[in-house]
């Protein structure tokens, strides 16, 4: 297959010694091996996520996905937008599309980054990595790269909430997405059927101002992921990422529970298959080592 | 009687959320069917569930409304949009009330994650991409400095495995991530405050 | 050579058959057994050489009575349709070759089932005839509609359009009824978004231009006599001049009339000032005609309450019980009056459910949404006078609290109730020969049965909403609109278009004889042998359409348009002078007389059984092709309705040597499914009667099991087979054995 390019808004969490560093680098070992360019949009900056709200307000919240669009569409004209960070792409996909469909903000939101010297066309695609992945490769082409099928691994394909909703991928359901399943067996692994908690939410952002409602949930998805006999979790977010992996010790002090189950990138699982080592895969930024990838890895 | 009665079941309160808050023209939308409160995962922490915050709007109760907890429970989960058969955003409403009632001072005091979205926003704001380590500090410290040690403390370990595993960098603290044209992105960031502040409209 | 019956017996190999029995000694069972002229098998009776060789048959060989020994008569009814002759059905396949496994043990009783089929259907054939018709039968293409509101004006203009000619008889002095008292509709067209003009006025024109109607005002009908095809109407003026008109069929549309709100004080109506009904509120918006709607004191209006479902959907004495359809939509419509005038009134309906059915209701009901009104799931408790204006006190059941709010004008949404005419179950009737008019009845029948139409459930006029909707239980008069059912205006025009097709198709099918559903095309009709007959009235009470009057000297007088073939009269006749052509006491009696009942040494029982050809027959025919298993000691004949089976069958299959009897017909009662309405109903109450004939006999009352059987029992009907099988087993074989 021919290179393939796209415009790249990598995110806060993203960034070197940020809590999603690891997801960046095995995303760049993905890329590498199916020859993708991402052209990173210059000087891009945060999205707000899903908790700028209360302070930013509407308009000003989607100027910040405004703003990178019009970078985007200076550096990289034509190319689709891509995000692999599940906020990241929300809000930049929502922006594009509240100001494709609404001419008045669209105005007022030229007005605002006119301040700052730019202007937004919003007539990129915006695009989550996944998306990418799914439609413009396919599985077929994703799993011809593989050269260390992940056998005998168990995998809970965790999907989570803004990956999945309100956009999510084309042609799957809200209620049971299957393309991380599929990943997974192209992968040569094997996805947990009927993951109970696949799409359900992990707190996001409340995890840090209300950590013992989180927990809770982040419980019960761990949880079913052991009922299904999972070795490992798999995401494509990078909050569900974090929370899932991060908070297990103070859930088992809460509950009583042992949790030891390791919380990956797609991305990793995908490097580990094409053969990367350790470090390509970003498995040395796992708080909890899957221990199955790592042997694969060595 | 008479007095109580006279208020209640106005339209004033939902045209005034019409006017100011994001989305809320689709409040009267609203069927009532419960589909929402039943979707949301912190749905038993909620005072009112999104289905009874709109039918307050339309019962006229402004001040219960305002100064609710309820839409500070929302975890942008966006369940609620994806079930909701009469296709409301309800994310973006619950979003766009909790931003109206912290803008009017009306919001609750000590609300964790009304004081945690402010310090997002700052701390995102200040150099155009967020600091974590920043972020996290000020979030331990939320609730003042002996609460903020213990949770400090508490959260220790964590803090640590986190920069082992080089997801947390202790040098964030003398600056970190940025963006290089700062002064443009602020001038974006006023002037879009600027229009939206001028959209608002007044309301008693 | 024409009325000598000449049988011909038929006998498929295909489907398997040939395989699973002997169909050469069904061919010789058939002749020596059963009497036919002539026998054939055939390798492949359906396809066009076994149909030609039945024809060739038919044309050169005299036959003239045709016993087909292959599928069910339900499959294959096109291919086996010769005209000008008796046929039956032998059903080999469904009734035998599938229902029995392929085995060894089981082939000697799979070849004894298929040898009776072949014996009943050469037998039944043999007393059969083939119907004649009703030369009585009357074409009249003109059209009576009852009642000149929406639906009966969409009635008469849908008739006339396609080429019928219409008399619409209206009680008042002008067409249009309770529409043409409202300001506006209900949106019809796409996007349901606003109130819409009634489309009453554009009828009017269209029916005072069309001289294919004639409008008959200020008018009632004083007398109504006849049957489909030959309706008598005296149609009178209030001033008391009568016309007599003759008709084909009857379009009843008469519509509705507003409860009496003066039953709810609670909701302050003729208490409180400003408290009116849907029905006020639209005459006050067609009195402001546009402009604001103003108090009957002439104050403005800036709040208005609706509140839905006063007095009714309630168990409260004196309360409806059902839902009026159409209120919920009325109350948006009429809450748009406001806005329309004036964005800034509030207006606030008060549900407990709200019901906007169709596409157009949702659209309508977003409407309202968008536009403002505002909607509150609660329960209004009381409404009283506050100073100037109201109080409505309620429960707001989102909320979970008891508010109130103040309003300038209160709207009850009050329900609809039919205006049915007499009820007839609580009428006395007249007398044989004499008539007397009713002022309160609609039709003033002169049918032996009363002077309206039955009413189906709370004054409500139909037979069967789901099933036959627009059939009344009397033939070839149709009602439509609010009588029938509550609803709102569209779907009044949408029922008066399908009541007229009903109505039409009938004035077509009354004109050649043939019956209505469900045996739409049947040209038979009963006939009784007067010399025979009791005068014991129970064909006249139990005939579930009305269609047997008494003649002055109190004999039966079968109207035979009216008659929709059930036979029920047939099976209530003691003394059993009344057949069908093609249906009789015999066509079915010398068909279980006619089954081979072995010895009581070889200890096969037998067991008959008398399936609904609507339900029942069905059913066993579907676990037929499920391959459901069931004893080859049953022998099933179909039964028009269980209400034609006369005891006397029972009494034979005893005496012959039967050991058990089934009767399966449709369910019964309130929720009843039976085609016929009330011939399951009957039925079921003369088998109750039964255990003494068995007494008489000595035989155990187990022996006969009378079920009420859905389309839907495909198990189950197998089922009840195999456990009479059982019993049979457990008490034994009958004594009755020669």
């Amino acid at each position: 297959m021919a290179k393939k390019e796209y415009s790249f808004y990598p995110g806060c969490s993203s960034q070197k010694a940020a809590s999603g560093s690891n997801y960046q680098t095995s995303v760049e070992t993905m890329c590498d091996v199916l020859d993708i360019q991402l052209n990173t949009i210059p000087d891009w900056n945060c999205c707000a996520a899903s908790i700028g709200y209360a302070e930013g307000g509407e308009l000003p919240r989607l100027a910040l996905s405004a703003r990178n669009m019009a970078l985007s569409e200076q550096a990289s004209p034509g190319q689709d937008i891509v995000a692999t960070c599940a906020a990241c792409w929300l809000a930049t996909r929502e922006t594009k599309e509240r100001l494709n469909a609404d001419e008045e903000l669209m105005k007022e939101t030229n007005e605002a980054l006119a301040a700052g010297g730019l202007t937004v066309k919003a007539d990129q695609n915006v695009r989550h990595m996944a998306e990418v992945l799914i439609e413009d490769f396919g599985f077929d082409e994703l799993g011809k790269h593989v050269k260390k099928p992940l056998e005998g691994i168990k995998i809970a394909g965790y999907v989570g909430c803004q990956t999945n909703r309100p956009f999510g991928i084309d042609g799957e359901s809200f209620e049971n997405p299957k393309y991380l399943d599929k990943l997974v067996e192209t992968m040569g692994a094997e996805p947990v059927e009927n993951y109970d908690k696949k799409v359900s939410c992990c707190g996001g952002a409340l995890a840090f101002s209300e950590p013992e409602k989180s927990q809770a949930l982040i419980k019960d998805i761990i949880e079913a992921a052991y009922d299904g006999g999972a070795d490992m979790i798999v995401t494509p977010c990078p909050v569900c990422q974090l929370n899932v992996e991060a908070y297990q010790n103070d859930i088992n002090a809460k509950y009583k529970t042992k949790f030891n189950m390791p919380v990956v990138y797609y991305s990793t699982l995908m490097s580990v298959a094409y053969g990367k080592d350790r470090k390509q895969s970003g498995l040395d930024g796992q708080i909890i080592t899957p221990k199955q990838l790592e042997e694969i890895a060595k | 009687m008479a007095s109580d009665a006279i208020n209640y079941y106005r339209n004033n309160f939902l045209k005034e959320v019409e006017a100011n808050v994001e989305e809320g023209a689709w409040v009267k939308m609203c069927m009532q069917c419960g589909v929402c409160a039943g979707s949301c995962p912190l749905g038993n922490a909620w005072e009112h569930t999104p289905q009874k915050i709109f039918m307050m709007i339309r019962a006229g109760k402004r001040d219960e409304v305002l100064s609710s907890d309820a839409m500070w429970m929302c975890t942008s989960c966006y369940n609620c949009i994806a079930r909701c058969p009469r296709e409301l955003p309800i994310t973006h409403i619950m979003h766009g009330l909790a931003n109206y009632a912290h803008r009017l001072g009306l919001a609750p005091k000590n609300q964790p994650t009304r004081k945690f979205a402010t310090m997002f926003w700052n701390n995102l704001t200040k150099k155009g991409r967020v600091n974590e380590l920043k972020l996290g500090i000020a979030l331990y410290f939320m609730n003042g400095l002996v609460n903020g040690i213990k949770v400090a403390i508490k959260a220790m370990p964590l803090g640590m495995s986190m920069m082992k595993t080089k997801r947390l960098s202790p040098m964030e603290i003398l600056g970190g991530h940025g963006i290089k044209d700062t002064s443009g992105f602020h001038a974006i960031l006023k002037k879009a405050r600027e229009i939206e502040d001028a959209k608002m409209k007044k309301f008693d | 050579m024409a009325d000598e019956k000449k049988i011909g017996a038929y006998i498929c190999k295909g489907c398997g058959i040939g395989d699973r029995v002997d169909t050469a000694q069904m061919v010789s069972i058939a002749t020596r057994d059963a009497k036919a002229h002539v026998a054939k098998e055939h390798e492949f009776l359906c396809n066009a050489d076994g149909i030609k060789m039945i024809q060739d048959d038919i044309d050169n060989e005299g036959v003239n009575h045709v016993a087909i020994c292959a599928c069910s008569r339900r499959a294959k009814v096109e291919a086996f349709n010769f005209d000008n002759v008796a046929i039956s059905r032998g059903n080999i396949r469904e009734g035998v070759i599938w229902v029995r496994p392929d085995t060894d043990e089981a082939r000697e009783t799979t070849q004894e089932m298929a040898d009776d089929y072949v014996r009943m259907a050469v037998t039944e054939v043999k007393f059969m005839e083939r119907p004649k018709g009703n030369e009585e039968a009357v074409y009249n293409k003109k059209l009576l509609v009852v009642g000149g509101g929406v639906s009966g004006m969409t009635a008469a203009i849908e008739a006339s359009k396609t080429g019928y000619p219409v008399h619409i008889v209206e009680k008042t002095a002008a067409l249009g009824g309770a529409a043409a008292r409202m300001y506006k509709g209900l949106p019809m067209k796409a996007p349901y978004d606003a109130p819409a003009d009634t489309g009453v006025a554009d009828m009017i024109a269209a029916i005072e231009a069309d001289s294919n109607i004639t409008v008959h005002l200020n008018s009632t009908l004083t007398k109504t006599s006849g049957a489909p095809g030959r309706f008598s109407a005296d149609i009178s003026t209030e001033s008391g001049s009568t016309t007599t008109e003759n008709f084909g069929a009857i379009v009843q549309a008469t519509g509705y009339s507003e409860y009496d709100a003066s039953q709810l004080p609670e909701l302050g109506y003729g208490k409180a000032s400003n408290v009116v009904t849907q029905a006020e509120l639209d005459e006050m918006a067609l009195a402001a005609n546009g402009g604001a709607i103003k108090t009957k004191d002439g104050k403005d209006i800036n709040s208005v309450v609706f509140v839905q479902c006063a007095g009714q959907r309630s168990d409260k004495e004196g309360h409806l019980d059902y839902c009026s359809g159409h209120c919920c939509q009325t109350s948006i419509k009429q809450a748009l009056y406001f806005k329309e005038q004036n964005p800034d009134v509030d207006t606030n309906i008060i549900y407990s459910d709200l019901r906007t059915p169709g596409v157009s209701g949702e659209d309508f009901y977003r409407a309202g949404q968008r536009n403002g009104v505002t909607f509150t799931k609660g329960e209004v408790a009381e409404v009283v006078q506050d100073g100037d204006s109201l109080a409505v006190k309620f429960k707001d059941l989102i909320l979970d609290e008891d508010t109130a709010e103040k309003a300038d004008l209160v709207v009850l949404a009050t329900g609809m109730i039919p205006n049915g005419g007499v009820n007839i179950d609580e009428v006395g009737q007249d007398e044989p020969g004499q008539f007397t008019v009713n002022v309160d009845s609609i039709l003033n029948l002169d049918y032996r049965q009363g002077k309206d139409l039955p009413q189906l459930t709370k004054g409500f006029n139909d037979s069967h909403f789901i099933c036959f909707p627009y059939e009344t239980r009397r033939t070839g008069i149709y009602t439509c609109g609010p009588v029938r059912r509550p609803m709102d205006g569209a779907q009044a025009i949408e029922d008066a278009v399908g009541a007229t097709m009903k109505a039409l198709q009938e004035i077509e099918n009354a004109g050649k004889g043939r019956a209505a559903h469900p045996r739409s095309g049947d040209l038979s009709y009963p006939s009784f042998r007067r010399e025979g007959c009791t005068q014991c009235k129970r064909c006249t009470v139990e005939c579930p359409f009305g269609a047997i009057d008494e003649d002055e000297q109190r004999f039966p007088q079968f109207n035979e348009a009216r008659c929709r073939r059930c036979g029920t009269c047939m099976g209530a006749c003691p003394v059993r002078v009344i057949s069908f052509e093609n249906y009789s006491v015999d066509s079915v009696g010398q068909q279980l007389k006619n089954v081979d009942i072995p010895d009581e040494f070889e200890e096969k029982p037998r067991i008959l059984v008398l399936a609904c050809e609507n339900d029942a027959y069905p059913a066993l025919d579907m676990a037929a092709m499920n391959k459901t298993e069931y004893s080859a000691y049953a022998r099933i004949i179909p039964v028009r309705c269980l209400g034609s089976v006369n005891l006397i069958w029972i009494t034979d299959a005893m005496n012959s040597g039967y050991d058990g009897v089934i009767l399966m017909g449709c369910q019964k009662g309130e929720n009843y499914q039976c085609h016929f309405v009330k011939g399951s109903e009957i039925a079921h109450t003369r088998m109750s009667k039964v255990d003494d004939t068995l007494q008489s006999l000595s035989l155990e009352p187990e022996r006969v099991e009378t079920y009420e059987i859905a389309i839907t029992d495909i198990e189950r009907a197998p089922k009840l087979i195999n456990d009479m099988a059982e019993t049979i087993e457990k008490i034994g074989l009958s004594p009755f054995k020669f």
